[in-house]
């Protein structure tokens, strides 16, 4: 009390807001993190009674081919969706950055999927992979059996999905980034002989680098999270084929009675994400210095 | 010596990047033309499908909104949201400010600035399992639930947004207030709060766009419950559009129409805040 008195008014009302801020935050982040990795010590089924297991949870995780099977399916997932958007994003933005008509429509009809729900644009792209490209195929002689219900290419379709609403984010990122590129930057460039190919390698993209970081962070974390569109496409199927972490954590922890177990499996998870976006910060970041 | 290029329209590109428009318009025309035919008009052939519909009926909308119980479903879903997006702006603005001023000088700040910015880091899928028990023991396991945890969520993302922004703002305007006598809490709101508008926008985009779609959080809080948000109520009531999916693409249609308005009326202040966000 005799601190709180010594200190001036600023720093006291400093705290006074710091602190209950800082206990919510820790009750709903902080406090959820350490009880789930608490969990994961035990044979906890989300009800009754459980018993602690010790690391049997973390050892089980390794030799289970569902959980290997789905962060397999996750990466594959994560990589290809991460590649195809930014390569996408990439030429849309430099289409949309060059002197074109109806510049600003264009770009914000570009941007609309992105405003949309992952959920909803699941449900009717579900629709188009059931019903419409199988017709399209059988109309050109091929066999028109769905791609959901193929445990060989499924997730191509749930990376269509993903590609369809994210290229519209990192696009306009993409464009923002263009922006910053100065016009006598190509002029010079233009005078050297740098047209093309040789313009983007040499000029253009070593000067948007860091909008390419923002882009591949982003782009590696939220696909490695991906939830909302196996819900909608294939809840996971076929044959398990599609069950991304985060699905089978929701599928098996909340309603398939192995809340301890998918807890060691989240635990697992979130050091993996930490890992991969700190490798992925500082691999950038210093190709971002040497230039 | 320069040589003035003389900017000429690319209609080459121009013609490519309206083509390209195909990809984004199909499912939302696909969805337009399901959602108003009747399910006989829906022959098995892919013209049956694309057409135009024979008549333009809205008794899927009136079957859709019944069925999912519509009005509730966007009444919480814009009660969640906009709760949200204030409380954040009230809240994380302050604690932003607070953190913003003093991690430079203070390590109590710098510390709860690295431990809230590090919460970034924590994926839902490790929260949700005992999130769900907790706040079942809380007794908030309902809507008001939902928006504390997403106060939560968005709280490192809205923090680093804030604090960052803080540093254009000069010291020397609050300081100017203070010796005027205003206390630092008076100060904050009729000072610094106002300053930092065009934060707020972008905050408010940001978290309006991620809490109006999300599905995970209400999807595990409001479980057991018959409490839907608008994206939830699509799922909850798949069984029940069974195969009828003009019905199923009327309720598509409702739950993406309000924020396409949205859209509509303030394109340029959210390619504005997805962009700051994304960038700072």
């Amino acid at each position: 009390m005799n601190k709180l008195k010594k200190m001036n008014g600023r720093e006291r009302t400093f705290l006074l807001i710091t602190i209950p801020i800082l206990a919510l935050f820790f009750c709903f982040n902080t406090l959820p993190l350490i009880k789930g990795v608490i969990y994961s010590f035990t044979n906890f089924r989300g009800y009754g009674e459980f018993d602690w297991v010790g690391l049997r949870n973390y050892a089980d995780l390794f030799t289970d081919a569902r959980v290997g099977k789905s962060y397999l399916f996750t990466f594959k997932l994560a990589i290809v969706a991460t590649i195809v958007v930014n390569v996408l994003s990439l030429i849309l933005a430099l289409g949309l950055n060059s002197k074109i008509k109806f510049k600003s429509a264009l770009r914000g009809m570009y941007f609309v999927p992105n405003i949309l729900g992952a959920l909803v644009v699941g449900y009717i792209f579900n629709y188009f992979f059931t019903y419409i490209l199988p017709a399209v195929v059988k109309m050109m002689g091929g066999k028109g059996d769905s791609i959901l219900a193929s445990s060989k290419w499924a997730w191509v379709a749930i990376v269509i999905v993903c590609a369809w609403q994210s290229v519209a984010m990192n696009t306009i990122i993409y464009i923002s980034g263009l922006q910053t590129v100065p016009e006598d930057v190509y002029e010079a460039g233009s005078l050297d002989g740098a047209t093309g190919w040789k313009k983007f390698r040499n000029l253009t993209f070593p000067l948007i680098l860091p909008f390419f970081t923002i882009n591949m962070v982003l782009c590696m974390k939220n696909f490695l999270m991906v939830f909302d569109q196996i819900m909608a496409l294939t809840k996971g199927g076929p044959a398990q084929s599609t069950e991304s972490i985060s699905f089978l954590i929701y599928n098996n922890g909340m309603a398939g009675g192995q809340f301890g177990f998918q807890s060691a499996n989240a635990v697992v998870f979130f050091v993996v994400i930490v890992v991969i976006s700190v490798l992925q910060m500082n691999f950038l970041g210093n190709k971002e210095e040497q230039l | 010596m320069k040589v003035k290029v003389k900017e000429r329209v690319n209609w080459p590109i121009t013609i490519l990047l309206i083509l390209g428009l195909v990809t984004v318009i199909f499912p939302l025309y696909l969805t337009v033309v399901i959602a108003f035919k009747k399910p006989s008009e829906m022959t098995n052939s892919i013209s049956g499908i694309l057409s135009l519909p024979k008549s333009w009926s809205f008794s899927n909308f009136a079957e859709a909104m019944r069925v999912t119980d519509f009005w509730h479903s966007l009444g919480n879903s814009v009660l969640i949201t906009i709760v949200t997006v204030v409380l954040s702006i009230l809240i994380h603005s302050m604690i932003g400010y607070v953190i913003g001023r003093s991690k430079s000088t203070s390590k109590f700040y710098k510390v709860a600035y690295l431990y809230i910015v590090s919460g970034m880091f924590v994926p839902f899928a490790i929260l949700m399992m005992p999130l769900v028990k907790q706040t079942a023991q809380m007794g908030i396991d309902n809507i008001f639930g939902v928006i504390l945890c997403y106060l939560v969520f968005y709280m490192p993302m809205n923090v680093l947004l804030y604090s960052g922004y803080l540093k254009n703002i000069p010291m020397a305007l609050e300081e100017a207030a203070h010796v005027d006598g205003a206390t630092t809490w008076k100060t904050y709101w009729s000072v610094i709060f106002p300053i930092m508008k065009p934060m707020h926008a972008t905050v408010a985009v940001l978290t309006a766009l991620g809490t109006w779609n999300d599905v995970m959080t209400p999807l595990v809080i409001l479980a057991g419950s018959d409490v839907n948000t608008l994206p939830l109520a699509q799922m909850t009531f798949q069984t029940q559009f069974g195969t009828n999916y003009n019905l199923a693409f009327a309720s598509y249609l409702l739950a993406l129409l309000p924020i396409l308005i949205f859209y509509l009326i303030c394109q340029k202040q959210i390619l504005n805040g997805v962009v700051n966000g994304a960038v700072k």
